[in-house]
């Protein structure tokens, strides 16, 4: 069984190089082997899953070599939950971003460059996941940065450039922070490998201890998009395609956020930073939902939700008792999907409204009733209504916060109830605006193709000497936005077609996600017991230990 | 452990030239920042070896007097991560002077359209102003005006045509991908993956 725990990261790697070398000529076997791939993923993931809890952690030292100088994979309950989750959340925005395709390809190139880069972003993530050393940790992070920045600038257009370049300088600083704490950790410890550090840390003087605690948590914050940290996200998020920012969002501030859970848990007990990362996540709900509640633009509008729901995770890793760390484990396993889920759909709103712009937006509910089931139920899945797994989370988190009864966790308790209900108002505004009331009187027909009437820059309604009427220099006053419509500053021209009915994939692909968000519920059951025995596992430390040294 | 002092200074100014320059505008600029400060890095992690000893070979040498060799097979990832990321920083930079003429990193674009707009039709009401007052409206004066007048519409102009140029592509993932340039996406327009995308 140990055998299979490199394979996640294996699969997609060695998939990149025999998609590439088919990339263009082939693209359909291309589209098979990206699913094929995926698909044989997410099963390893869930047999790794399965295996771990069964039978405890699972490791593999490649090569042989032993820790301090080998490579060591591990795959506990923790990396098998956030495995399976990860993987059916690619599959499922693989599936859509493959209807999108095929919906709007024309007869030549299809993409030669997504496919790759995609696989790469999945196994850069799978091997953060199961990586056993900081320095793999940093490995894995760069291979799903590299594969980002080519994702998040596709097209390379001006736009995507701009926020491209904001996303790929802050990536660079925070992995230049993460090197200088290996090379902290390296010089103080004399290893990078988990389990040796867990041994060798407490034997270190409590400043050292603290600053290497202080600079990890630094750069997994940066990549996690906690508040102070994450003015980066909102800015480079939204200019990306629909199922590239969907994936993102789902995923790579997670990422951060299993690291947080990962080295707080086995590489610093004892919690020494709880009432910190508590006021950080407090900052992180407040200020998140309330841009949410400013923005009109629906992808923005997620982005800063998406902080927002950081802070729920953060929260639980700042309480540190065990329920705490399985209510946050809950919590990270439902966001991920319901987030990928609202991105996706905000997808299937601009093309069937045309823009994501709230204001112009519409009559969708009667327009299309299975686009406003397909937002529904994830945005009260998001919101937390009672028998949706994101109420059982959150219950978890405000449990363990009660059960506490520190100062700090009952002002947490109080700040993650005001920014759910805060949550539902955003989710009410949306659905108001874009769904249930009449559509607006500008609102452009179906099936046409919308480009920016921007040329309100140049509004001559004087009538200097040079605006001499016959000559071809007349004023010409600026084009009037029809009635409802406001020219979109955040549409930044994208082109959009508008089609009735979304390709069968695109919406299949989202209708998946949604039942895997309701599959939460219906098995919350199995999984809040498996969540909370992983948090069990993390706390004991010593499973993990033994597995990887004890041998 | 001891470790070498020249290693950390060196280390210190790499990282502190790298850190400035990385504050800077440009992306060229920032490029070689990342490079200077990543080189820094580097050396900040050689330097967690601690003393220099025997080459770190596996046969030849007594193996208690070889240096610790896991502190540079660190550095060598990080010099090939740091080389991908300075090729695709390359690109980007490179890109977006294709794109705007410039390799800075910019602000918002409705920000900075909404100032350059604001300067303009200042400039452009005192002119007219300054027009309207002047008496004698010679030939000399008009055609001045009008130079002027074109000037600042030029401005706005190149400006908006910098921008749609940039803007031609985008949201639609197909098309776009390693997109060519836009001027080739407006000169097929029959084509249905046109400047509409």
């Amino acid at each position: 069984m140990n055998a299979l725990v490199p394979l996640p990261v294996l699969l997609p790697l060695c998939a990149t190089g025999v998609s590439l070398a088919f990339g263009t000529r082939l693209a359909r076997f291309q589209r098979f082997i990206s699913v094929a791939v995926l698909s044989a993923v997410l099963c390893l993931s869930v047999m790794l899953m399965i295996a771990a809890d069964r039978q405890g952690p699972l490791s593999v030292h490649l090569g042989d070599f032993a820790p301090p100088l080998g490579i060591t994979l591990v795959a506990d309950r923790l990396s098998g939950l956030m495995l399976t989750v990860s993987s059916a959340v690619t599959l499922s925005v693989l599936v859509y971003s493959l209807g999108q395709g095929m919906a709007d390809r024309d007869k030549e190139t299809p993409v030669a460059v997504f496919h790759p880069a995609y696989l790469i972003l999945v196994a850069g993530v799978s091997l953060t996941f199961v990586a056993g050393d900081l320095v793999n940790l940093y490995v894995g992070f760069e291979i799903m940065l590299v594969a980002s920045f080519v994702l998040l600038t596709l097209g390379g257009t001006g736009p995507r450039i701009r926020a491209g370049s904001t996303y790929v300088i802050i990536s660079l600083f925070s992995s230049m922070l993460f090197l200088t704490a290996i090379a902290m950790t390296y010089a103080a410890a004399g290893t990078a490998n988990f389990a040796q550090l867990a041994v060798r840390l407490p034997d270190l003087p409590l400043g050292v201890q603290t600053l290497v605690q202080a600079l990890l948590l630094t750069v997994f914050a940066i990549k996690a998009a906690v508040f102070p940290l994450a003015a980066w996200l909102p800015d480079s998020y939204p200019t990306a395609p629909a199922p590239v920012t969907a994936v993102f969002a789902g995923l790579l501030t997670k990422v951060g956020i299993y690291c947080m859970l990962r080295t707080e848990t086995l590489l610093f007990p004892g919690n020494r930073l709880g009432d910190l990362l508590m006021a950080v996540a407090l900052a992180s709900m407040v200020v998140g939902i309330l841009g949410a509640v400013a923005q009109t633009d629906l992808k923005r509008l997620f982005s800063f939700t998406l902080i927002s729901h950081i802070g729920y995770m953060v929260f639980g890793i700042g309480l540190a008792t065990r329920e705490a760390y399985g209510g946050a484990i809950f919590y990270v396993a439902h966001h991920i999907t319901v987030q990928t889920t609202l991105f996706l759909v905000a997808g299937l709103i601009e093309r069937r409204g045309g823009t994501n712009e709230l204001t112009r937006l519409g009559g969708l509910a009667r327009a299309a009733p299975l686009l406003a089931v397909l937002f529904f139920v994830p945005a009260m899945n998001f919101a937390g209504i009672p028998p949706l797994s994101g109420f059982i989370g959150k219950l978890g988190l405000m449990r363990a916060g009660v059960a506490d009864g520190g100062v700090w966790a009952w002002v947490l308790v109080a700040g993650a109830t005001v920014t759910s209900l805060l949550t539902l108002y955003v989710m009410a505004k949306i659905w108001n605006l874009a769904f249930w009331r009449a559509e607006p009187p500008g609102q452009t027909a179906y099936g046409t193709v919308l480009e920016t009437a921007d040329d309100s820059d140049d509004d001559d309604a004087d009538t200097g000497p040079d605006r001499i009427p016959g000559t071809g220099d007349e004023g010409v006053g600026p084009p009037r936005p029809a009635a409802g419509q406001t020219v979109a500053s955040t549409l930044q021209g994208r082109a959009v077609t508008t089609t009735v009915r979304p390709p069968a994939a695109m919406t299949a692909a989202t209708a998946g996600a949604v039942a895997l968000g309701l599959a939460f519920t219906v098995l919350a059951g199995p999984l809040t017991a498996f969540t909370d025995r992983s948090a069990a596992e993390l706390i004991e430390r010593r499973p993990y230990v033994e597995e990887v040294l004890g041998r | 452990m001891t470790m070498s002092v020249s290693l950390l200074a060196t280390a210190a100014v790499l990282c502190a030239v790298g850190g400035l320059l990385m504050l800077t505008r440009p992306l060229t600029r920032i490029l070689l920042g990342a490079v200077i400060a990543g080189n820094g890095i580097n050396l900040l992690v050689l330097s967690s070896t601690g003393s220099a000893a025997a080459a770190p070979l596996l046969y030849g040498v007594p193996l208690g007097r070889v240096t610790d060799p896991l502190p540079q097979a660190i550095a060598l990832t990080a010099i090939v991560i740091t080389l991908a990321t300075t090729a695709f920083l390359l690109a980007m930079a490179y890109r977006s002077y294709q794109l705007t003429g410039t390799d800075e990193v910019h602000d918002d674009l409705e920000d900075r359209r909404i100032f350059l707009r604001a300067e303009v039709l200042g400039e452009r009401a005192e002119l007219r102003e300054e027009y309207r007052a002047g008496s004698g409206r010679s030939r000399q004066d008009r055609a001045r005006y009008r130079k002027e007048h074109r000037r600042l519409r030029a401005r706005l102009r190149a400006d908006r045509a910098l921008q749609a140029r940039g803007r031609d592509a985008g949201g639609n993932l197909w098309h776009d991908v390693l997109g060519a340039d836009p001027e080739d996406y407006v000169n097929d327009k029959d084509d249905d993956r046109g400047a509409a995308g």
